[in-house]
């Protein structure tokens, strides 16, 4: 299992891009953090999500 | 000046904000609020960073003046933050942020305020601060629109050196815009956040 912004889901072996397809998630509008450490956005098709991982998705609302 | 403000916050913390440089990316009603209150409170060093000129619209929430409009809003707000607080170091900046020079535009602060409007904006700064920024604290911010409760605006350290501050769903949309209340209450919950880390409080 892999947490999710606090939340457990099954998508170990995922990669970040298809997780953030598959949640509906704009990838131009995010931030990922896995394990504490920010996902740079060329290795989104690189990243796999692991068993145990801890991963905190932000996506960004407009307004400032 | 110093004194007054020595007594205010105390000999050490106003050594700390002194010496210390904030950057704020977006000088609109989240920049432009943040901006006078780290002013006020001391920061000695701001640097401000925006491409755009005051319009019209902006004076409904941002800290620039009916006789500013047109002015480009780094130097229209270094102007109004000379006026308050003249011993603040003040480096506008008429430009716009991007992955490629943020590395050298940012590399002085210490912390880094993201107060951009648009979404894709924001999550450029976010990833190139913490992809090519390792020292820097970064205090960014999503989800202020609307008149909701003042009380859902809160801040939280997502991971690290990152912290996000706003009620993470309010956007700008057809129906929905930006008030001035609920604007400076998340640019408030930023700037306090930058004073907490500069002050060694790295806690929410």
């Amino acid at each position: 299992m892999v947490t999710v912004n606090g939340t457990k889901a099954d998508i170990a072996g995922m990669t970040v891009a298809a997780y953030l397809a598959s949640a509906g998630y704009d990838p131009a509008r995010v931030a990922v953090e896995q394990n504490g450490a920010i996902v740079p956005k060329a290795r989104y098709d690189a990243a796999v999500l692991n068993d145990g991982d801890s991963v905190e998705v932000v996506s960004f609302v407009g307004g400032g | 000046m110093d004194r007054a403000l020595r007594r205010r916050a105390g000999g050490e913390l106003r050594d700390r904000f002194k010496g210390a440089t904030a950057a704020v990316c977006g000088l609109g009603g989240l920049g432009s609020n943040i901006a006078v209150s780290l002013a006020r409170a001391g920061v000695g060093t701001l640097l401000l960073f925006d491409f755009d000129r005051v319009d019209v619209s902006n004076l409904n929430r941002q800290q620039y003046k009916a006789a500013q409009v047109g002015m480009e809003k780094a130097l229209a707000l270094a102007e109004n933050l000379r006026e308050i607080s003249p011993y603040t170091a003040l480096r506008p900046h008429v430009v716009r942020l991007t992955e490629e020079n943020v590395p050298e535009l940012l590399a002085e602060a210490q912390v880094i305020c993201e107060a951009f409007d648009r979404p894709e904006e924001k999550s450029m700064l976010v990833n190139a601060v913490l992809e090519k920024l390792p020292d820097a604290y970064l205090v960014a911010a999503s989800g202020m629109a609307g008149l909701g409760s003042a009380n859902s605006i809160r801040t939280r350290r997502v991971a690290g050196r990152f912290y996000l501050c706003g009620d993470g769903v309010s956007g700008v949309s057809e129906e929905t815009g930006l008030f001035s209340t609920r604007a400076a209450l998340c640019a408030a919950h930023q700037a306090h956040m930058v004073l907490r880390i500069l002050a060694g409080e790295f806690d929410v």
